[in-house]
């Protein structure tokens, strides 16, 4: 019980162990800081900047800056809010996201934060980019169109030798996230079934089967995102 | 083919963290990088070949297709434009036969686009083959290219003399000028290499070090200002088994070349500050990290290390000072201008993307492979000498109260004499547009296009952390210039270009505030649209890193200070943007079917 320190979230006293990710000490409080690219018990990166909060001033993501004694953290202020609902919109229109053709409708975390920030019609006009889709591997379908370049598949997907399946190819706006050619051949089903269950989106599908669980029956067609975050 | 990957990897004792360099001697002994040669380095380095050639495609200067016996690069900044880069760029296009971005079909050839090499004062520049032709015309252009066509050897394509200063010395030999038109303290000829770790650190501690640098109350050159004996200060006492020293040469900003110039003058004073560093951060190795586009100093510097060892200003009990130990090795880095970051710089020393890292933890604390690194611009290295040779309060003497000594600024653009100027901090703009004889002067862009766009009535204004703070960079625009269309917008394509990927604000506002922007320049725009721009650049503040902070810069700030120019383009009799237009859009497919639309407006 000694390294546990005080906190406030928006005025609110909050209580958590030093050293703890702001998110997750947050969460621990009752208090939803919503998040994209970060993963429990992944080292996180601080990749879609949805989880920002204000300490001093200055913007800091909360799923990389761990909580310290006296920290106050702006988290759910107008302009911060609408930081997170002006990413989920770019987000939407730099890729090609047809919600109702697509396998993870549901249970995307993507489309889960877009309802819950009411995202109706992003404020930035849609890029239509060309992105291909890879179907080359046997067991996964890489879409292109669908990647937010979170980066989970690149750090969670590994062989026994702990070599990534899934890797950054350029940069800025070329950027993409590919599978390695000769190991997307041999890869098996579980790791593939664990590829599409971590990728946020519906960027990272297996093969020859889909829509086992009807729609309107997945994860966040009744409650919103972040529902589990409670007191 | 093999064998030479091989040869390679063993140089580098196979070492993962030494990817750069495997990659960079690839790519100069084989002019790309093949998949045969990408296959066998991930064989031998037990990683993924997708791993591999995730670092090799961050950088621009690595190619999986080859770049010609010749590989062309010519700088597209602004400054090269305004200077005729234009005609060049037709020159070498209608010689060579091919486009940019294309070989020759006998491989020989190959024309390229390369962001700022670091020569403002000396456009249009290419670099070809790690050599830098400097003050390119169109008759220039055409010989050279007939002479990559007769395949003579690189050093015959110079007819140029060699470039001012040292650039005439044997192991440089190059044709770039360094264009020193004012001497502080950093470029005076008055100081003797070696005196500080000769003479003065035998009779201070490194606490003793850190206490001068303090009290010089000196902030990092390179632009973020960062106190530097904090920084010190914060390593040495971090733990860790090493502690390591790395001097950022990245310049990468757009309009600076200083350290370019101060490398090739005073390259033993910047190695002296590294080695004082490493006494008072108990460091044992440096790193000087520079840009490709430098590589033609590879020798040069190589050569003042080995002379410095032997005079044993490097190597082990420097000065006769038991245990202080230190010496220096060069990392290249690739074309990637987001590397200048101190985060993304370590990453890349460690052979991967230069991807910044989260803060914290700081590189004091956790840096190059995890133990405590600093991390500071040449000027800096170079300027700490000085300080603990005539002492910190001696220092502030120069300058201003929060912005301490002498700051060499990179002046280029429309003015008379371009190059590089040494003043004390509390310079004004005015008096620097005199210096430099420019007259006419629409805009000043301070800081590279990370920094601000200013106009004339903010002239008064003067060079500091707390005014106008800068790494050095100073473009100056004449009343010809079209600012939007060739400087903003190029601005925003380079960071486009040169952001990493990593933040979804970085990797997409950029493109989506060009696009308005060109839209604007188009004549499509409305009033909307400015307050658009203006509301969305905030989202880039959450960004990780400076660069991705400061990436809409060059819309934000010409938005504030030159707004009438965006004004006048806009369209007057409509607030609001439709998107499109229906009897435009349907004027094609009307006249196939040989109707007229008909639309009721009302």
């Amino acid at each position: 019980m000694s390294n546990l320190i005080k906190f406030k979230i928006d005025g609110k006293e909050c209580m958590a162990e030093a050293g703890k990710f702001i998110v997750d000490a947050a969460a621990d409080n009752g208090i939803y800081i919503p998040t994209l690219c970060n993963m429990k018990g992944v080292k996180p990166k601080g990749a879609c900047r949805i989880c920002s909060v204000r300490i001093n001033g200055r913007l800091m993501t909360s799923c990389t800056t761990p909580v310290a004694d006296g920290m106050e953290i702006e988290s759910n202020s107008t302009d911060i809010q609408d930081l997170r609902k002006s990413i989920i919109e770019l987000l939407f229109v730099s890729g090609n996201h047809f919600c109702p053709a697509c396998e993870k409708s549901g249970n995307c975390e993507l489309q889960a934060l877009a309802y819950r920030y009411q995202m109706m019609v992003p404020r930035y006009p849609y890029e239509f980019p060309m992105k291909p889709v890879d179907a080359s591997s046997p067991r996964i379908i890489k879409d292109q169109n669908r990647c937010i370049f979170c980066k989970r598949c690149i750090k969670t997907i590994k062989d026994e030798t702990g070599r990534s399946y899934f890797v950054f190819r350029n940069r800025g706006h070329k950027l993409e996230v590919v599978l390695d050619e000769e190991m997307g051949k041999t890869i098996n089903s579980a790791t593939a079934h664990l590829a599409m269950e971590n990728c946020p989106v519906g960027s990272i599908l297996v093969k020859e089967k889909g829509f086992d669980t009807p729609i309107g029956k997945r994860k966040y067609d009744k409650e919103p995102i972040g529902s589990d975050i409670k007191l | 083919m093999e064998n030479t990957v091989k040869q390679i990897v063993e140089k580098y004792n196979t070492n993962r963290n030494r990817l750069m360099d495997m990659l960079i001697d690839i790519q100069e002994s084989e002019g790309y990088i093949s998949r045969d040669a990408i296959a066998t380095l991930s064989q031998l380095l037990e990683m993924s070949q997708a791993d591999v050639e995730q670092t090799l495609s961050f950088y621009h200067f690595f190619s999986t297709k080859p770049r010609g016996k010749y590989a062309v690069y010519l700088n597209n900044s602004p400054v090269a434009y305004m200077f005729g880069r234009e005609a060049i760029k037709e020159a070498f296009e209608k010689s060579a036969g091919v486009r940019f971005g294309e070989v020759t079909s006998d491989g020989k050839i190959g024309l390229f686009d390369t962001a700022c090499i670091g020569m403002n004062d000396q456009e249009p520049a290419a670099i070809i083959n790690n050599m830098v032709f400097t003050r390119l015309t169109p008759y220039r252009v055409r010989e050279l290219v007939k002479m990559m066509k007769e395949d003579k050897p690189i050093e015959e394509l110079r007819k140029e003399s060699f470039g001012d200063g040292k650039n005439y010395l044997p192991s440089l030999r190059s044709m770039v000028s360094s264009n020193i038109r004012r001497k502080g303290m950093i470029l005076s000829d008055d100081y003797h290499f070696g005196t500080v770790l000769r003479e003065k650190l035998p009779t201070l501690s490194p606490e003793g070090v850190i206490g001068e640098i303090k009290h010089s109350a000196i902030r990092g050159r390179g632009g973020a200002g960062f106190p530097t004996g904090l920084k010190w200060e914060f390593c040495r006492r971090a733990k860790g088994d090493k502690h390591y020293v790395v001097c950022n040469a990245d310049e990468g900003e757009p309009g600076t070349f200083k350290d370019r110039v101060i490398l090739t003058e005073k390259p033993e004073l910047v190695f002296e500050g590294m080695a004082l560093a490493g006494y008072a951060i108990g460091g044992e190795e440096g790193i000087l990290y520079i840009r490709y586009e430098y590589r033609y100093m590879k020798d040069y510097l190589e050569e003042v290390l080995h002379k410095m060892r032997k005079e044993g200003l490097l190597g082990t009990n420097i000065s006769g000072i038991e245990g202080f130990n230190f010496d220096i090795r060069i990392q290249f880095g690739a074309g990637a201008y987001v590397c200048g970051e101190e985060s993304a710089l370590l990453e890349s020393l460690e052979g991967k993307r230069g991807e910044p890292r989260d803060k914290p933890p700081f590189p004091v604390e956790r840096g190059y492979l995890g133990y405590p690194t600093i991390i500071n611009n040449v000027e800096t290295f170079a300027t700490a000498v000085r300080i603990v040779q005539n002492g910190g309060e001696w220092f502030t003497q120069f300058g201003t109260d929060d912005s301490t000594g002498t700051k060499i600024l990179s002046i280029s653009g429309d003015c008379m004499f371009p190059g590089v100027y040494e003043v004390n901090w509390g310079f004004n703009v005015e008096d620097m547009l005199d210096m430099v004889g420019a007259y006419d002067v629409q805009a000043v862009q301070v800081g590279g296009p990370s920094g601000t766009l200013i106009g004339p009535d903010e002239f008064h204004r003067t060079l500091g952390y707390s005014d106008l703070s800068t790494g050095g960079s100073m473009i100056i625009f004449g009343k010809q210039r079209n600012l939007l269309r060739d400087v903003v917008v190029n601005f925003m394509e380079f960071f486009i270009d040169e952001s990493c990927g990593s933040c979804s604000t970085c990797r997409n506002m950029t493109q989506v505030m060009n696009n308005k922007l060109k839209k604007i320049l188009a004549g499509k725009g409305v009033a909307n649209d400015l307050k658009d721009l203006k509301e969305w650049g905030r989202v880039l503040n959450a960004s990780r890193c400076g660069l991705g902070q400061t990436a809409a810069n060059p819309i934000i700030s010409s938005l504030k200070n030159f707004r009438p120019l965006y004004e006048a383009l806009l369209q007057k009799d409509k607030d609001f943007d439709e998107g499109f237009d229906l009897e435009k859009s349907v004027q094609a497919s009307c006249s196939y079917v040989g109707r007229v639309p008909v639309f009721n407006h009302h």
